[in-house]
């Protein structure tokens, strides 16, 4: 991982979380403010000061587990279909190493990267990554001309192929559109893990462990500061937000 | 009718152009009929899938956006090169480029999964997207191939033609050169990903825009009984066995390329050996009907009397059959191909990881497809009557330029 | 047949009446406006009264709407005054609990009484959530929280 990533303002950081906090409690009742680490007031936008990202242990994960999955599914009003027409934001991926033989079983999604080669590609600016790090498809100016799931290393994005009704009212998809997998944003917003991670840890697995990459003091950062990780397809140097451990 | 009224040269077969014109609107009301459909129900009806998400309909696309501005070559030599068997060619070559031009963009723009924000296309650019940067090349071309024809065209300003003949033919190896990069520029995939692809589908539109306009051309002449110079014929005959010829020797060097690479030769296995159906279009559509046969055909010597029809009609015919064929094993081979996530690892999936991708056209797409030849016919085939866009030849000249050559 | 080189002869009352009937052909809508269609009749949304004056927000909700959007998506500003979600959760007609899925609900009612084509719905849920959203529960940091459907 590359220091700057984790590059410290913490003075920067402290100030904006007491100015949130003020705001918070200036707004008065109704607005309930988290004193987490990283929630932040509903009138405060994304902050380049934290990057959002996720360690992947794929010796935790559990082989034919799908829990991740199934949360993505309820959380974002997928189908849960997996035709090849179908969306599927997470997806269970089983590799077997071709000259060992060794087994593993790993949840696969947008990657989140520093430098996402959908992004470079979009001709319209849909594609985008907010200033926390995450990759963000923005259906009001997406036309639908998939050259993003083309850039995509990981095949992490999906097309929406026929008219959609009843979405969660969170997490807005259409017919005609690209999507893929948000780091559940709107959950993130409010001081929430994402769906896939909750899961995984409500089975006990506890494989994924999602936070700020910025901040030193969180969970994932520690992890990350204290295992051997990776990210896939490393050698295209995109700095991916997601990392895994055991692969 | 009096024959007088005619604006086009030769004779006026009013049935046979109405019929004509009847034929390419029947296509095109298929190609709108399919937009409709899958307006309305979404891609659902059409054999793309997640895995495969770009098909038939922007195989004839982008075959008739490179092909567009490959069709201008032959006004380039005119103009650029100063050659004076293409300057009288130039109109109806500007008149093909814009034609073909105007069918692969509609052809991309009805496949579109929200073709009504075409503005937002428009509107908003993402510079760092080399799709933008098509979207300006494919407008300006429009544009200066058009004032282009009119120096071409308006006896007044043939002072200009020379000037906005040299902008035109840098901005169409400008345009084609961004239309490989689309490709080119995809830096995950093992089919693309390389900088060879730009200057290979330049060659490619040479060949593929020569062809078209050499089918026209026969097509015309035939049409009003008119024969062509067998000087003018030998040249543009040697001239499309010259680039069908670099266009094989692109695809060898492409390919020698990534068989060096190691990381690259399951890709090569699927495309040159084992990839079923695209290897089959590979070799016998893109190398041999598009390639082998064609060359064999311009260069075979023949008698005098069996001539016209196989060297200026057949064979740009099967190069560009064979232009299609490309465009295949280039666009939907190299999605088929499973994209290597997780290299040295065998891999499987909900998501189809690992296994090669499955693609049958449903007949919507061959619907938006085909509409794309029929928008190029209409254009071309109406053009050709209101306009003067025959080739006239000088004779004279050319037989006393013959004989100092 | 016509052919093109006739058309000069054809003259300018050929090219009058084209205009006129062009003109007259886009007037019908227009027309059948000024007979008289009844104003749509709009359900009273929930509480005592819209987030800002109500001739601010008829004239000016779709810019309100569209820099709400923008930067809630790419800026991830979370503010309810103007969400689209906030306007749903008020509007939802009181028979089909939606603004969007009869001709007499909120969006649709006046959408169509203006001739102004709708594009939320396509991607936007017309109704408030089925599923509450927690925005007042504790964060769900602990594993220990119940998922919204994790182990379905």
């Amino acid at each position: 991982m590359s220091d700057s990533m984790n590059t410290k303002q913490e003075d920067r950081r402290e100030f904006l979380k007491a100015g949130a906090l003020v705001a918070g409690v200036t707004l008065g009742p109704g607005v309930l403010f988290y004193g987490v680490a990283h929630s932040r007031a509903p009138e405060e936008g994304a902050s380049s000061n934290q990057r959002w990202g996720m360690l992947i242990d794929t010796t935790k994960c559990g082989d034919g587990c799908n829990d991740c999955v199934t949360a993505c599914n309820t959380e974002n009003g997928l189908s849960g279909h997996t035709g090849p027409q179908d969306s599927q934001w997470i997806r269970k991926v089983d590799i077997k190493d071709l000259r060992t033989g060794y087994v593993q079983s790993l949840p696969m999604m947008c990657q989140h990267c520093e430098n996402p080669p959908c992004v470079d590609v979009c001709p319209t600016g849909a594609s985008m990554k907010r200033a926390d790090g995450i990759v963000l498809v923005d259906r009001h100016s997406c036309i639908g001309c998939r050259y993003c799931m083309m850039a995509c290393p990981y095949k992490a994005r999906s097309f929406v192929h026929e008219p959609l009704t009843d979405q969660n009212p969170e997490v807005p998809r259409g017919k005609g559109c690209v999507e893929s997998c948000t780091f559940c944003v709107q959950r993130v917003d409010r001081g929430e893990q994402p769906a896939c991670v909750e899961a995984c840890d409500a089975k006990g697995h506890k494989a994924m462990i999602f936070g700020d990459l910025k901040d030193p003091e969180s969970e994932v950062s520690k992890a990350l500061k204290s295992t051997d990780s990776v990210e896939v397809r490393a050698d295209l140097a995109l700095n991916t937000g997601v990392r895994y451990q055991g692969i | 009718m009096a024959q007088q009224l005619c604006i086009n040269q030769g004779e006026c077969r009013t049935g046979q152009f109405i019929s004509l014109l009847a034929l390419g609107g029947l296509v095109i009301l298929g190609a709108l009929y399919a937009f409709f459909t899958l307006e309305h129900h979404g891609h659902i009806l059409t054999g793309m899938t997640n895995q495969i998400v770009w098909g038939l309909p922007h195989v004839f696309a982008v075959f008739l956006i490179v092909a567009a501005s490959g069709a201008l070559n032959v006004a380039s030599i005119g103009s650029v090169f100063g050659k004076q068997v293409y300057k009288s060619r130039a109109p109806l070559s500007g008149m093909l480029a814009l034609a073909l031009l105007a069918g692969g963009l509609a052809v991309l723009v009805l496949d579109l999964g929200r073709p009504d924000r075409l503005i937002v296309a428009m509107t908003h650019y993402n510079f760092k997207s080399i799709f933008a940067w098509n979207m300006i090349f494919y407008n300006g071309f429009f544009a200066i191939v058009g004032l282009y024809l009119i120096t071409l065209m308006d006896r007044r300003l043939k002072m200009w033609s020379k000037p906005v003949g040299y902008m035109a033919f840098f901005w169409r190896l400008s345009l084609t050169t961004a239309t490989g990069s689309i490709f080119g520029f995809l830096v995950a995939r093992a089919g693309y990903n390389s900088a060879l692809i730009a200057p290979m589908f330049v060659i490619m539109s040479f060949a593929y825009g020569l062809a078209v306009f050499m089918v026209v051309q026969s097509s015309m002449y035939r049409w009003n009984g008119i024969k062509l110079d067998e000087g003018v014929r030998r040249r543009m005959k040697n001239l499309l066995a010259v680039f069908v010829g670099a266009s094989l020797y692109f695809t060898v060097v492409f390919h020698l390329t990534n068989l060096y690479f190691a990381k690259q030769w399951e890709f090569e296995r699927f495309i040159l050996l084992d990839g079923g159906i695209y290897t089959t279009v590979f070799w016998v559509g893109q190398v041999i009907i598009g390639g082998i046969v064609p060359l064999i055909l311009l260069f075979m010597p023949r008698s005098k009397d069996a001539q016209s029809m196989c060297f200026c009609f057949l064979a740009p015919l099967l190069v560009i059959l064979g232009g299609i064929a490309q465009m295949y094993v280039t666009i939907v081979g190299g999605q088929a191909f499973p994209l290597v996530i997780f290299p040295g690892h065998e891999v499987q999936s909900s998501f189809y990881d690992g296994i090669v991708n499955a693609y049958s056209p449903s007949v919507y797409e061959w619907l938006l497809g085909m509409g794309g030849v029929g928008i190029t016919f209409v254009l071309t085939v109406v053009a050709v009557r209101v306009f003067k866009f025959m080739p006239q030849d000088d004779f004279q000249t050319l037989q006393s330029r013959r004989s100092t050559d | 047949m016509a052919r093109v080189a006739n058309l000069p002869g054809l003259g300018k009352w050929f090219r009058l009446a084209v205009c006129l009937g062009a003109v007259a052909f886009m007037a019908i809508p227009s027309m059948q406006a000024v007979a008289g269609v009844d104003l749509p009749k709009l359900e009273h949304g929930k509480g005592d009264k819209c987030v800002d004056e109500e001739d601010y927000i008829r004239r000016n909700h779709p810019d309100l709407l569209k820099h709400h959007r923008d930067d809630t998506l790419r800026k991830g500003i979370r503010t309810t005054k103007y969400s689209l979600r906030k306007c749903v959760e008020c509007h939802a007609g009181s028979k089909t609990g939606s603004v969007a899925s009869s001709k007499e609900d909120f969006c649709v009612a006046c959408h169509s009484y203006a001739g102004v084509k709708l594009d939320c719905w396509d991607c936007h849920a017309t109704k408030p959530g089925k599923r509450p959203v927690n925005q007042t529960a504790q964060p769900s940091l602990s594993p220990l929280m119940p998922s919204h459907g994790g182990s379905q």
